[in-house]
Protein backbone atom coordinates (compact mmCIF):
# COMPACT_ATOMS: atom_id res chain seq x y z
CA UNK A 1 0.00 0.00 0.00
CA UNK A 2 2.18 2.61 -1.49
CA UNK A 3 -0.39 4.70 -3.08
CA UNK A 4 -1.15 7.37 -0.10
CA UNK A 5 2.86 8.21 -0.47
CA UNK A 6 2.32 8.27 -4.25
CA UNK A 7 -0.31 10.59 -3.99
CA UNK A 8 1.25 12.89 -1.38
CA UNK A 9 3.91 13.13 -4.48
CA UNK A 10 0.94 14.16 -6.42
CA UNK A 11 0.02 16.96 -4.26
CA UNK A 12 3.05 18.18 -3.48
CA UNK A 13 4.17 18.44 -7.54
CA UNK A 14 0.20 19.98 -7.98
CA UNK A 15 0.45 22.18 -5.58
CA UNK A 16 4.06 23.55 -6.92
CA UNK A 17 2.76 23.91 -10.35
CA UNK A 18 -0.97 26.07 -8.94
CA UNK A 19 1.43 27.89 -7.29
CA UNK A 20 3.66 28.91 -10.08
CA UNK A 21 0.78 29.87 -12.18
CA UNK A 22 -0.73 31.89 -9.41
CA UNK A 23 -3.92 29.75 -9.26
CA UNK A 24 -6.44 29.66 -6.38
CA UNK A 25 -7.79 26.63 -6.36
CA UNK A 26 -6.89 23.03 -8.61
CA UNK A 27 -10.53 21.39 -9.67
CA UNK A 28 -9.28 18.67 -11.35
CA UNK A 29 -5.69 15.98 -11.50
CA UNK A 30 -5.25 14.24 -13.96
CA UNK A 31 -2.88 10.83 -13.93
CA UNK A 32 -1.99 8.51 -16.18
CA UNK A 33 -1.46 4.89 -14.77
CA UNK A 34 0.55 2.07 -16.60
CA UNK A 35 -0.84 -1.39 -15.96
CA UNK A 36 2.71 -2.58 -15.02
CA UNK A 37 3.45 -0.06 -12.61
CA UNK A 38 2.35 -1.90 -9.98
CA UNK A 39 -0.32 0.25 -8.68
CA UNK A 40 -3.92 0.05 -7.59
CA UNK A 41 -6.54 2.39 -9.17
CA UNK A 42 -8.38 1.82 -6.45
CA UNK A 43 -6.31 2.69 -3.77
CA UNK A 44 -4.89 5.67 -5.38
CA UNK A 45 -8.38 6.68 -5.39
CA UNK A 46 -9.18 6.02 -1.38
CA UNK A 47 -5.94 7.74 -0.63
CA UNK A 48 -6.85 10.96 -3.26
CA UNK A 49 -9.25 13.26 -0.57
CA UNK A 50 -6.90 11.76 2.02
CA UNK A 51 -3.76 13.91 0.71
CA UNK A 52 -5.53 16.68 -0.65
CA UNK A 53 -7.17 17.35 2.48
CA UNK A 54 -6.53 20.93 4.10
CA UNK A 55 -4.93 22.38 0.27
CA UNK A 56 -6.39 24.10 -2.46
CA UNK A 57 -6.58 20.42 -3.74
CA UNK A 58 -9.27 19.71 -1.56
CA UNK A 59 -12.17 18.49 -3.39
CA UNK A 60 -10.64 18.40 -6.83
CA UNK A 61 -12.12 15.78 -9.05
CA UNK A 62 -9.42 12.79 -9.58
CA UNK A 63 -9.44 11.59 -13.61
CA UNK A 64 -6.97 8.50 -14.36
CA UNK A 65 -6.28 7.64 -17.88
CA UNK A 66 -5.04 3.81 -17.44
CA UNK A 67 -2.42 3.11 -19.78
CA UNK A 68 -2.51 -1.23 -21.11
CA UNK A 69 0.45 -3.18 -21.60
CA UNK A 70 1.85 -3.30 -25.14
CA UNK A 71 4.59 -5.04 -26.43
CA UNK A 72 6.29 -5.50 -30.06
CA UNK A 73 6.08 -8.76 -31.82
CA UNK A 74 9.53 -9.17 -33.22
CA UNK A 75 8.60 -11.88 -35.63
CA UNK A 76 5.34 -10.35 -36.89
CA UNK A 77 6.86 -6.78 -36.81
CA UNK A 78 3.66 -5.60 -35.20
CA UNK A 79 2.44 -4.33 -31.36
CA UNK A 80 0.59 -6.58 -29.34
CA UNK A 81 -1.95 -5.83 -26.07
CA UNK A 82 0.11 -7.41 -23.44
CA UNK A 83 -2.84 -7.99 -20.47
CA UNK A 84 -1.35 -8.92 -16.91
CA UNK A 85 1.86 -8.20 -18.29
CA UNK A 86 2.05 -11.63 -20.36
CA UNK A 87 4.21 -10.66 -23.06
CA UNK A 88 3.98 -13.71 -25.79
CA UNK A 89 2.45 -12.71 -28.83
CA UNK A 90 -0.87 -13.97 -29.43
CA UNK A 91 -1.17 -14.47 -33.13
CA UNK A 92 2.32 -16.49 -33.02
CA UNK A 93 3.27 -17.20 -29.53
CA UNK A 94 6.62 -15.73 -29.82
CA UNK A 95 7.76 -13.96 -26.64
CA UNK A 96 8.62 -10.36 -26.73
CA UNK A 97 11.55 -8.57 -24.88
CA UNK A 98 10.37 -5.22 -25.95
CA UNK A 99 7.62 -3.96 -24.22
CA UNK A 100 6.28 -0.47 -25.94
CA UNK A 101 4.07 1.27 -22.50
CA UNK A 102 2.49 0.01 -20.06
CA UNK A 103 4.62 1.26 -17.04
CA UNK A 104 3.79 4.85 -16.81
CA UNK A 105 2.79 6.93 -13.61
CA UNK A 106 2.72 10.84 -14.60
CA UNK A 107 0.93 13.77 -13.76
CA UNK A 108 -0.77 14.50 -16.88
CA UNK A 109 -2.05 17.81 -16.01
CA UNK A 110 -4.23 20.34 -13.88
CA UNK A 111 -7.24 22.48 -14.20
CA UNK A 112 -7.18 25.78 -11.88
CA UNK A 113 -8.72 28.50 -11.54
CA UNK B 1 -3.30 43.52 -29.02
CA UNK B 2 -5.71 40.12 -29.51
CA UNK B 3 -2.94 37.06 -27.71
CA UNK B 4 -4.97 34.51 -29.28
CA UNK B 5 -5.11 35.47 -32.90
CA UNK B 6 -2.81 38.21 -33.62
CA UNK B 7 -5.84 39.96 -35.58
CA UNK B 8 -5.07 43.32 -34.20
CA UNK B 9 -8.47 44.03 -32.53
CA UNK B 10 -8.31 44.97 -28.68
CA UNK B 11 -7.81 42.00 -26.65
CA UNK B 12 -10.44 41.07 -23.76
CA UNK B 13 -10.23 43.48 -20.58
CA UNK B 14 -8.74 41.42 -18.27
CA UNK B 15 -10.86 42.69 -15.41
CA UNK B 16 -13.85 41.08 -17.75
CA UNK B 17 -12.54 37.46 -17.54
CA UNK B 18 -14.44 36.04 -14.79
CA UNK B 19 -11.84 34.96 -12.11
CA UNK B 20 -13.44 31.85 -11.81
CA UNK B 21 -12.66 30.52 -15.53
CA UNK B 22 -10.76 27.38 -15.18
CA UNK B 23 -7.34 26.96 -17.01
CA UNK B 24 -5.97 23.90 -17.78
CA UNK B 25 -2.38 23.22 -16.50
CA UNK B 26 -0.12 20.25 -18.70
CA UNK B 27 2.58 19.19 -16.88
CA UNK B 28 3.66 15.31 -17.83
CA UNK B 29 6.01 14.97 -15.00
CA UNK B 30 6.97 11.95 -13.47
CA UNK B 31 5.32 10.65 -10.03
CA UNK B 32 8.26 9.01 -8.79
CA UNK B 33 10.50 11.83 -9.99
CA UNK B 34 11.83 12.43 -6.08
CA UNK B 35 13.04 8.99 -5.75
CA UNK B 36 14.05 9.14 -9.63
CA UNK B 37 16.68 11.28 -8.89
CA UNK B 38 17.80 10.20 -5.39
CA UNK B 39 18.22 6.77 -7.61
CA UNK B 40 20.20 8.73 -10.17
CA UNK B 41 22.68 10.11 -7.61
CA UNK B 42 22.89 6.90 -5.87
CA UNK B 43 23.32 5.04 -9.35
CA UNK B 44 26.36 7.48 -9.77
CA UNK B 45 27.92 6.76 -6.32
CA UNK B 46 27.67 2.93 -7.08
CA UNK B 47 29.45 3.31 -10.57
CA UNK B 48 31.97 5.56 -9.34
CA UNK B 49 32.90 3.56 -6.63
CA UNK B 50 32.86 0.36 -8.36
CA UNK B 51 30.18 -1.76 -6.82
CA UNK B 52 28.08 -3.95 -8.52
CA UNK B 53 24.79 -2.70 -6.20
CA UNK B 54 21.75 -5.31 -5.98
CA UNK B 55 18.10 -4.68 -5.05
CA UNK B 56 16.55 -7.93 -4.09
CA UNK B 57 13.48 -8.53 -3.70
CA UNK B 58 10.29 -11.12 -3.13
CA UNK B 59 7.88 -12.10 -1.00
CA UNK B 60 8.49 -12.20 2.49
CA UNK B 61 9.77 -15.65 3.97
CA UNK B 62 11.25 -16.76 0.07
CA UNK B 63 14.73 -16.91 1.50
CA UNK B 64 16.36 -13.43 0.39
CA UNK B 65 18.79 -13.43 4.37
CA UNK B 66 19.32 -17.02 3.65
CA UNK B 67 20.87 -17.20 0.15
CA UNK B 68 22.87 -13.72 1.23
CA UNK B 69 24.30 -15.88 4.52
CA UNK B 70 25.30 -18.88 1.87
CA UNK B 71 26.58 -15.69 -0.48
CA UNK B 72 28.70 -14.56 2.95
CA UNK B 73 29.97 -18.66 3.03
CA UNK B 74 31.66 -18.01 -0.56
CA UNK B 75 32.93 -14.63 -0.99
CA UNK B 76 34.88 -12.48 0.45
CA UNK B 77 32.84 -10.82 3.88
CA UNK B 78 35.05 -8.12 3.46
CA UNK B 79 33.91 -6.93 0.03
CA UNK B 80 30.14 -7.78 0.46
CA UNK B 81 27.48 -5.38 2.03
CA UNK B 82 24.29 -5.55 2.64
CA UNK B 83 21.51 -2.83 3.58
CA UNK B 84 18.17 -4.75 4.97
CA UNK B 85 14.84 -3.67 4.90
CA UNK B 86 11.84 -4.81 7.30
CA UNK B 87 9.10 -2.88 9.06
CA UNK B 88 10.37 -3.97 12.05
CA UNK B 89 13.18 -5.35 14.11
CA UNK B 90 17.03 -5.68 12.97
CA UNK B 91 16.99 -9.34 13.30
CA UNK B 92 17.92 -9.87 9.55
CA UNK B 93 21.03 -7.89 9.89
CA UNK B 94 22.28 -9.52 13.31
CA UNK B 95 21.87 -13.37 11.42
CA UNK B 96 23.42 -11.54 8.61
CA UNK B 97 26.46 -9.85 10.70
CA UNK B 98 26.51 -13.43 12.19
CA UNK B 99 27.44 -14.77 9.53
CA UNK B 100 30.21 -12.37 9.18
CA UNK B 101 28.71 -10.00 6.75
CA UNK B 102 28.65 -6.01 7.14
CA UNK B 103 24.90 -5.02 7.31
CA UNK B 104 22.74 -2.29 8.47
CA UNK B 105 18.77 -2.47 9.44
CA UNK B 106 16.61 -0.02 7.86
CA UNK B 107 13.81 -0.08 9.55
CA UNK B 108 10.44 1.29 7.78
CA UNK B 109 7.56 1.37 9.93
CA UNK B 110 4.76 1.38 8.25
CA UNK B 111 6.51 1.15 4.46
CA UNK B 112 6.08 -1.55 2.48
CA UNK B 113 9.44 -0.49 0.49
CA UNK B 114 12.57 0.77 0.32
CA UNK B 115 12.92 4.12 -1.80
CA UNK B 116 16.38 5.53 -2.46
CA UNK B 117 16.21 7.99 0.12
CA UNK B 118 16.35 5.27 2.80
CA UNK B 119 19.06 3.76 0.73
CA UNK B 120 21.57 6.42 0.80
CA UNK B 121 20.50 6.97 4.44
CA UNK B 122 21.89 2.68 4.84
CA UNK B 123 25.19 4.35 3.23
CA UNK B 124 25.24 6.75 5.84
CA UNK B 125 24.99 4.32 8.74
CA UNK B 126 27.48 1.77 7.11
CA UNK B 127 29.96 4.28 6.58
CA UNK B 128 29.77 5.64 10.18
CA UNK B 129 30.40 1.51 11.20
CA UNK B 130 33.93 1.94 9.00
CA UNK B 131 32.13 0.81 5.71
CA UNK B 132 32.89 2.81 2.67
CA UNK B 133 31.69 1.90 -0.98
CA UNK B 134 35.23 1.86 -3.07
CA UNK B 135 36.76 -1.85 -1.44
CA UNK B 136 33.19 -3.48 -1.93
CA UNK B 137 32.34 -5.46 -4.47
CA UNK B 138 29.09 -6.00 -4.10
CA UNK B 139 26.43 -4.42 -1.62
CA UNK B 140 22.78 -6.10 -1.64
CA UNK B 141 19.66 -3.82 -1.00
CA UNK B 142 17.81 -6.73 1.03
CA UNK B 143 13.82 -4.85 0.52
CA UNK B 144 10.83 -5.45 2.11
CA UNK B 145 9.81 -8.57 1.79
CA UNK B 146 6.60 -7.44 -0.57
CA UNK B 147 6.01 -8.60 -4.22
CA UNK B 148 3.50 -5.42 -5.55
CA UNK B 149 5.33 -2.21 -3.99
CA UNK B 150 9.00 -2.11 -4.15
CA UNK B 151 9.01 -2.96 -7.74
CA UNK B 152 8.21 0.76 -8.10
CA UNK B 153 11.05 2.29 -6.81
CA UNK B 154 14.19 2.43 -8.53
CA UNK B 155 17.12 2.31 -6.07
CA UNK B 156 20.15 2.97 -7.98
CA UNK B 157 21.04 -0.83 -8.45
CA UNK B 158 22.50 -1.87 -11.47
CA UNK B 159 20.84 -5.77 -11.47
CA UNK B 160 17.16 -6.02 -10.01
CA UNK B 161 17.17 -9.67 -8.62
CA UNK B 162 13.80 -10.91 -7.81
CA UNK B 163 13.15 -14.15 -5.58
CA UNK B 164 10.59 -16.58 -6.35
CA UNK B 165 10.17 -20.45 -4.09
CA UNK B 166 9.57 -23.16 -4.99
CA UNK B 167 6.84 -23.47 -1.86
CA UNK B 168 5.52 -20.45 -3.48
CA UNK B 169 3.94 -21.75 -6.31
CA UNK B 170 5.07 -22.17 -10.11
CA UNK B 171 2.24 -19.34 -11.00
CA UNK B 172 3.79 -16.54 -8.82
CA UNK B 173 5.02 -14.84 -11.62
CA UNK B 174 2.14 -14.54 -13.50
CA UNK B 175 -0.32 -13.45 -10.40
CA UNK B 176 2.62 -10.34 -9.99
CA UNK B 177 3.47 -9.70 -13.30
CA UNK B 178 4.87 -5.85 -12.64
CA UNK B 179 7.58 -6.90 -10.45
CA UNK B 180 8.87 -9.44 -12.32
CA UNK B 181 8.99 -7.37 -15.35
CA UNK B 182 11.04 -5.53 -13.72
CA UNK B 183 13.96 -8.02 -13.18
CA UNK B 184 17.58 -8.36 -14.43
CA UNK B 185 17.70 -12.17 -13.11
CA UNK B 186 14.78 -14.44 -11.38
CA UNK B 187 16.13 -16.50 -8.82
CA UNK B 188 14.14 -20.04 -8.19
CA UNK B 189 15.14 -20.47 -4.45
CA UNK B 190 14.68 -23.48 -2.11
CA UNK B 191 15.22 -25.43 -5.23
CA UNK B 192 15.90 -28.91 -2.77
CA UNK B 193 12.46 -28.76 -2.07
CA UNK B 194 11.15 -28.89 -4.78
CA UNK B 195 10.13 -32.17 -5.29
CA UNK B 196 8.60 -32.67 -1.64
CA UNK B 197 6.30 -29.40 -2.39
CA UNK B 198 5.63 -31.18 -6.23
CA UNK B 199 7.24 -28.06 -7.20
CA UNK B 200 6.81 -28.22 -11.70
CA UNK B 201 9.58 -26.50 -12.56
CA UNK B 202 8.57 -26.30 -15.92
CA UNK B 203 5.62 -24.57 -15.71
CA UNK B 204 7.67 -21.60 -13.48
CA UNK B 205 10.20 -21.15 -16.32
CA UNK B 206 7.24 -21.12 -19.22
CA UNK B 207 5.54 -18.39 -16.27
CA UNK B 208 9.00 -16.98 -15.88
CA UNK B 209 9.49 -16.31 -19.67
CA UNK B 210 6.12 -15.07 -19.83
CA UNK B 211 6.20 -11.89 -17.70
CA UNK B 212 9.80 -11.35 -17.27
CA UNK B 213 11.10 -12.08 -20.82
CA UNK B 214 14.68 -10.08 -20.40
CA UNK B 215 15.65 -11.88 -17.49
CA UNK B 216 17.89 -14.65 -16.85
CA UNK B 217 16.91 -17.61 -14.23
CA UNK B 218 18.64 -19.42 -12.10
CA UNK B 219 17.77 -22.28 -9.75
CA UNK B 220 19.51 -22.10 -6.56
CA UNK B 221 19.17 -23.20 -2.95
CA UNK B 222 20.94 -21.78 0.31
CA UNK B 223 20.91 -24.96 2.25
CA UNK B 224 22.42 -27.61 -0.29
CA UNK B 225 24.59 -24.65 -2.01
CA UNK B 226 23.28 -26.02 -5.81
CA UNK B 227 23.07 -22.81 -8.14
CA UNK B 228 25.11 -20.29 -5.75
CA UNK B 229 28.55 -21.13 -8.33
CA UNK B 230 26.20 -19.81 -10.90
CA UNK B 231 24.94 -17.17 -9.44
CA UNK B 232 27.78 -15.60 -8.18
CA UNK B 233 28.93 -15.61 -12.12
CA UNK B 234 25.77 -13.95 -12.48
CA UNK B 235 26.58 -11.36 -10.09
CA UNK B 236 29.95 -10.56 -11.82
CA UNK B 237 31.95 -11.66 -9.39
CA UNK B 238 35.05 -14.35 -9.11
CA UNK B 239 34.24 -17.35 -8.10
CA UNK B 240 36.61 -18.04 -5.08
CA UNK B 241 39.93 -20.35 -5.72
CA UNK B 242 39.85 -22.27 -2.99
CA UNK B 243 36.92 -24.13 -0.73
Amino acid sequence: MHELSLMEAVRDQALAAAHAEGAIRITVISLRVGELAGVEVEALRFAFPVAMAGTIAAGAELRIESEAAECHCPNCDAPFPAPHGCCDCPRCGAISRQLLCGRDLRLLSLEVV
Amino acid sequence: MCRDCACGEPGPDPAAVPASAPRELTLHTALLQRNDAGAAALRQRFVAAGVTAVNLLSSPGSGKTALLEALAQRLDPTRLAVIVGDLATDNDARRLQAAGVQAVQITTGQACHLEAAMVAEGLHRLSHQGVALEPLELLVIENVGNLVCPGAYDLGESLRVVLLSTTEGEDKPLKYAPIFHGADLVLISKIDLAEAVGFDRAAAHAAIARVAPHAQVLEVSARSGAGLDGLIVALGLALPAVR
